[in-house]
């Protein structure tokens, strides 16, 4: 039967329309590489990365301070605090999110199963203001109190804001590596008279492995990505102290959203903002892809049984 | 089947249970905290008033009508060209083509982009590229186009929550049974009008639900808005798409960390937080009430 032209030229749109979410990305990539990159050709580019003596000081340093005279760009002291921030995030919130994978997938009755999961993907959806909010406003203070913190917003306040955010992502991931565990290998643990607890952590977990790393990977990378929680609550002293969880931390992300207002348009101060984007855009997709290809390697190795 | 319950066995029961209170509780922190600050007030002024220039007083009105309109524009520019992709997506890609396999994996991609990279781009893009070309081309003596806009801080969340329309709906389009398609074409629909008239009217309450997600992601934006067209304080109303706008999230944003008084600034605060908060919930139950109808079996 012939398609008449007129659907033909529909569907020839519809293909072309497809493309919509490789062309975002690919303009995307464009478009901060443009004014990001030529911070690499244009500047000093071991500025960027190396320390230096700068006058005034006594040693060569790492030193963010853009506004300084003259304007320090070194990269390393960002670096630095997005991964002291999203790595004590992820110390707390993979044990946190796992566990509670752990017990929505294997204990937890049916019934209650269906209260509690969507309320822990519930969370997912507050947004980073609110979380932001709650960290510095709430969270700050408990801190104090607790353990006499120096400085009210420090990076573990940022950190544990990011626990909230990242949390329902590594359930969610976990959840379902899981449950697509198949049934029959929890039955042949039993049958060889394994324990429940036994059963879990010798077989169900180590069967889910690559999807639970899927899910690590992920939830790292929504962390790393994170702006409003870490703006609000990090403090953002650009403070050099890769191992003091309660010093100040600046990241990448809440330095472009705090900076970039005040910058003038082609200097090099916009360009090194930019150069941060484009980092964070080749993180995050490579954590992207590490993601899918661990998904990809749990369905292989469970077989037919996932592709539900 | 098993036997009775060992140490072991609730050892891990309470470890991993007390994963899911600690969680919960948090949940209940976050609620308690905003309702109990906040909700005193709230008030009819609360939602009528515009803040006042020292943020120390007034209400939220220009706030929620910027998110209303970015959200608007938002919806109206990405929710077509998501569903568009999932239709070919599901109707037409060939299974297991290189084209369908590049185009799934820039849909996830796209998803674990960095909202800041999302605001950086909104910037280098729409507003001094599309915005300033535009200009050009219009002959504009002052920016019109090439600043910063509602009108672009909409598209760049259109681009934002183009994954979740996308999975979303192609979600909904593949739970059409095969037998409808089947049964359209052999009445003799052309591939499009089985499309149209079969499979997207069964899938209309999936795609709503990835509407409404999408809708209820965007809302809750703040980053990419930043350099995009989002202002501190514009208390008059205004539904032009090249002005500046005021938005729910950043005003909380703005509230908590430049008001001088934080202590008398925190009701009102908190307040705009719970608004914010129950739009996003109320559109997250929406689509959970949506996504159980489109399960249902038909």
């Amino acid at each position: 039967m012939s398609t008449p032209r007129r659907h033909r030229v529909v569907e020839r749109l519809l293909a072309l329309v497809a493309w919509s979410a490789v062309i975002a990305l690919a303009l995307i990539f464009l478009f901060i590489a443009r004014e990001g990159l030529p911070a690499l050709w244009h500047g000093d580019v071991g500025a960027l990365f190396a320390p230096r003596r700068w006058p005034g000081y006594d040693e060569a340093a790492f030193i963010w301070q853009p506004v300084g005279k003259p304007p320090k760009l070194n990269l390393v002291p960002l670096l630095v605090g997005s991964l002291k921030v999203t790595t004590l995030a992820m110390v707390a919130a993979l044990p946190l999110g796992v566990g509670c994978a752990i017990w929505v997938a294997e204990i937890a009755s049916p019934r209650v199963r269906a209260v509690v999961k969507p309320t822990i993907e519930l969370l997912a959806a507050l947004p980073s203001v609110v979380v932001g909010l709650f960290a510095a406003l709430v969270l700050a203070d408990v801190g104090r109190r607790l353990f006499g913190f120096t400085y009210r917003l420090n990076a573990s306040i940022a950190a544990a804001g990011l626990v909230l955010a990242i949390v329902p992502i590594i359930f969610t991931v976990a959840e379902d590596a899981l449950s697509s565990v198949p049934q029959r290998m929890r039955e042949a643990s039993f049958a060889l008279g394994a324990r429940r607890w036994q059963t879990t952590l010798f077989v169900v977990v180590p069967a889910a492995i690559p999807g639970l790393t899927a899910a690590a990977v992920l939830g790292f990378g929504r962390a790393i990505g994170e702006t409003m929680i870490i703006l609000m609550a990090s403090g953002n002293a650009s403070v050099l102290a890769p191992f003091d969880p309660f010093s100040s931390a600046r990241t990448m992300t809440a330095t472009i959203a705090a900076e970039l207002g005040e910058t003038v348009r082609g200097g090099e101060h916009w360009r090194v903002l930019f150069l941060l984007g484009v980092l964070l855009f080749v993180v995050t997709s490579v954590l992207n892809r590490l993601g899918a290809w661990a998904t990809d390697r749990l369905a292989r190795r469970l077989g037919r049984e996932v592709s539900r | 089947m098993i036997a009775r319950p060992s140490t072991g066995d609730r050892t891990l029961a309470i470890a991993t249970g007390a994963c899911i209170v600690l969680v919960l509780v948090m949940v209940a922190a976050i609620f308690g905290t905003l309702i109990s600050w906040g909700g005193p007030a709230l008030s009819l002024r609360f939602f009528t008033a515009a803040p006042t220039s020292d943020l120390a007083g007034g209400g939220i009105l220009p706030a929620v009508l910027g998110t209303a309109m970015v959200t608007l524009i938002m919806t109206l520019a990405g929710v077509p060209v998501g569903v568009a992709t999932a239709v070919w997506l599901v109707e037409y890609a060939p299974p297991g083509a290189h084209t369908t396999r590049i185009v799934r994996s820039a849909v996830r991609n796209l998803a674990a982009v960095p909202s800041i990279v999302f605001g950086l781009f909104g910037l280098g893009f729409f507003v001094l590229f599309v915005g300033r070309g535009l200009d050009g081309a219009l002959g504009e003596a002052v920016p019109r186009f090439g600043r910063p806009s509602v009108l672009w801080a909409g598209l760049t969340l259109a681009l934002l929550t183009l994954p979740v329309v996308i999975v979303t709906s192609e979600e909904a389009l593949r739970s059409v049974p095969e037998a409808a398609r089947e049964g359209a074409l052999a009445l003799g629909a052309t591939r499009l009008q089985m499309v149209w008239h079969v499979v997207l009217p069964q899938a209309t309450s999936g795609i709503l639900t990835g509407l409404v997600l999408a809708v209820s992601r965007g809302a809750g934006e703040v980053a990419p808005l930043l350099f995009t067209g989002v202002a501190n304080y514009q208390p008059a109303l205004s539904v032009d798409p090249t002005a500046g706008f005021m938005h729910l999230g950043h005003h909380v944003y703005v509230l908590a960390t430049q008001s001088p008084d934080i202590d008398a600034t925190r009701p009102r605060l908190a307040a705009t937080a719970l608004v914010l908060v129950m739009l996003t919930f109320a559109l997250n139950l929406i689509a959970l009430v949506l996504r159980g109808r489109t399960r249902r079996p038909t």
